[in-house]
């Protein structure tokens, strides 16, 4: 079987964003960008099944603006075997193509693909929406699992342990499905100086959202972004005993 | 407008009891204006939907009842929600684990962007959302008809009980056909859930193993009536479950007290917690940046420091 993996380029995880001033959005200028790391997640699980000899191909596809070629070169060089970047405009006020585009581009690709899994992070971490692996199985009428952090593969079915608000809930599900990324899922692999040199000859197929027939119009009008309210640091305390005072007067305990 | 269309809010319950951030979200809910209903889908949830019916401001209460929407898969409980959708003007629902799988299905099905983490309702079709992990706020206008809300109900306050609102049984269950409830493991605990607790202690890497935070954070949680937290390190390690984990991809809390034990205060983790009333923190290293965000700090081994907090805490309840 085919295995798609949108791999979605964001500001590293490592980065301490800044909010422009005018309120138009957050700086984004020569900011160290990343593959989202539930993305990375999410290559690594397709790679595995992979190698186990239960997938044939895996293809990493991206939608975002130039570089965007550069997330995919680095699911590429982890051991994907081909990209598609669906190209978009230089985003205006550092805005990312809405998660509801983004899922009816996915389904059009994957209606071109036939991929019988589509595995996605669980959310991006820079508009932390945890939306769109829902939405492209709800396009495609396909069943899901989100916040994966175990999958094994069945006879045309996948069991998939959900790590919930309670603890862990376990479903099966029919094949083709769609899969988003929990952190416990697996550790992802650094990718090999000689894999990112091999990547470098690996395809990137190049497609547009007017081919795929997808209106990028945004449905959410962004007014401002803003610093939230910021917490100062208060007192060092030198004992427990000191503490316990303070919490009693501050009438928490 | 005599003709405003009400609201849908989905119920968090386990069929036994409604959850509390239900009462929040509903909050959330009566600030769009319109009268709100409360959908209530599981397998034997009678009692959820009559505590449903007893809070505050809540016009009607939707009751699917049946072995189709047992466990709340995502498939079947999407399927009633684009059902129902029509005569409402906005679907909500607390972003539990439950509500962000439904809520991203029924949006994509009726063609909606949804807003997703509602941390304010400046207007009915206006809505703040934190993003890069809660360091920018973004106030965002939704266009479409109709609006899809997930709540961070950590951003709202309870409403009230003492509500007795109509209770209408729905006749819409569809079996999902391909995806099948195999298994739970759902850890039961007396402790305060984590989501609605007044008091959170959380334990971090420095724990080093599960014996040592079982040995050290839970009792100090027990004698303050907390409930237990964990940094995400904390869960990868194995030395806590993976539902306590707090943070930007964790639960985000916001108690009366946070206090957190050997923490450094990663963004991904303070995303979680800096709302929080009061934050005390105990570390080792001064620098850590979770002292910036903290009311009280304590520098030092928290292994002799806890266990002193313990005594202290037993003295001034005493
Ligand atoms: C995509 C992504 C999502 C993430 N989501 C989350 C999330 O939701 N929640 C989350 O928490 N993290 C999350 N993280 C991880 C986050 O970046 C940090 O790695 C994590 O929070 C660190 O956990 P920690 O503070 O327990 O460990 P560390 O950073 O290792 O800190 C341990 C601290 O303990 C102190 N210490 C050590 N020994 C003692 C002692 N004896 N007494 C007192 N203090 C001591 C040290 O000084 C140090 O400050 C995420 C990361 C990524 C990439
Ligand atoms: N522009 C994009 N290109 C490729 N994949 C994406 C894109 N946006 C989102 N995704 C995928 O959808 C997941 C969830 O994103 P979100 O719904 O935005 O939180 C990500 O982890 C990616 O797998």
């Amino acid at each position: 079987m085919k295995i798609l993996v949108p791999v979605k380029r964001v500001v590293d995880y490592n980065v301490k964003i800044r909010v422009k001033a005018d309120g138009s959005g957050v700086e984004l200028a020569n900011i160290k960008m990343s593959m989202n790391p539930f993305d990375e997640i999410a290559v690594e699980e397709a790679l595995r099944l992979r190698e186990a000899g239960t997938a044939s191909e895996v293809i990493a596809v991206s939608i975002g603006p130039a570089k965007t070629d550069e997330t995919i070169r680095t699911a590429l060089a982890m051991g994907a075997d081909r990209g598609i970047w669906v190209k978009t405009e230089e985003a205006g006020q550092g805005n990312t193509v809405e998660p509801l585009t983004v899922a009816k581009l996915l389904k059009a690709i994957v209606e071109a693909e036939g991929p019988s899994l589509v595995i996605l992070g669980k959310q991006a971490i820079d508009d932390d929406s945890n939306q769109t692996g829902q939405m492209l199985a709800a396009l495609l009428g396909w069943p899901q699992a989100t916040f994966a952090s175990k999958v094994v593969v069945g006879d045309g079915t996948l069991d998939v342990t959900r790590e919930i608000d309670g603890g862990l809930q376990t479903l099966r599900l029919d094949l083709p499905a769609v899969l988003t990324t929990d952190l416990r899922l697996n550790e992802p692999r650094y990718a090999s100086l000689p894999n990112i040199m091999k990547a470098k000859k690996k395809p990137i197929e190049q497609k547009n959202a007017a081919e795929l027939g997808v209106d990028l119009a945004p449905r959410l009008e962004i007014l401002s972004t803003t610093e939230p309210s910021g917490r100062t640091a208060g007192i060092k305390v030198a004992s427990a005993a000191e503490l316990v005072g303070h919490l009693k007067q501050a009438g928490v305990l | 407008m005599a003709d405003i269309l009400p609201t849908l809010l989905f119920a968090e319950h386990d069929d036994a009891s409604l959850n509390p951030v239900t009462a929040r979200a509903l909050t959330a809910a009566l600030a769009l204006g319109a009268p709100v209903h409360v959908l209530v889908a599981g397998e034997n949830a009678q009692a959820a939907a009559q505590a449903a019916a007893r809070l505050d401001g809540v016009a009607e209460v939707l009751l699917a009842d049946g072995p189709a929407f047992a466990h709340r898969l995502a498939e079947p409980v999407a399927a009633l929600g684009v059902a129902l959708a029509p005569a409402y003007g906005a679907l909500i629902a607390p972003s539990t684990a439950v509500g962000k799988s439904v809520m991203p299905r029924i949006a994509a099905l009726i063609d909606v962007m949804q807003v997703s983490d509602v941390i304010a309702v400046v207007a009915p079709d206006t809505f703040d959302r934190p993003i890069y992990a809660g360091n920018a706020i973004q106030r965002v206008r939704a266009t479409d008809a109709t609006r899809v809300l997930t709540i961070r109900t950590a951003a709202f306050a309870a409403a009230g009980e003492g509500n007795a609102a109509p209770l209408r049984t729905l006749d819409l269950a569809e079996p999902s056909a391909h995806s099948h409830f195999v298994g739970e493991d759902i850890a039961a605990s007396a402790r305060p859930e984590l989501t609605a607790a007044r008091i959170i202690v959380s334990g971090g890497r420095a724990l080093g193993s599960a014996e040592k935070f079982h040995e050290i954070v839970e009792p100090l949680a027990d004698a303050l009536g907390a409930a237990v937290g964990a940094s995400r390190a904390a869960v990868d390690a194995g030395y806590a479950p993976n539902d306590w984990q707090v943070g930007q991809t964790g639960k985000v809390v916001a108690p009366d007290l946070y206090v957190a034990l050997g923490i450094s205060g990663a963004i991904q983790h303070l995303a979680g917690m800096k709302d929080s009333k009061v934050i005390v923190a105990i570390n080792k290293d001064e620098d850590a940046p979770i002292f910036q965000v903290a009311d009280y700090g304590l520098v030092g081994d928290l292994f002799e420091i806890v266990p002193e907090l313990k005594a202290e805490i037993a003295k001034a309840k005493a």
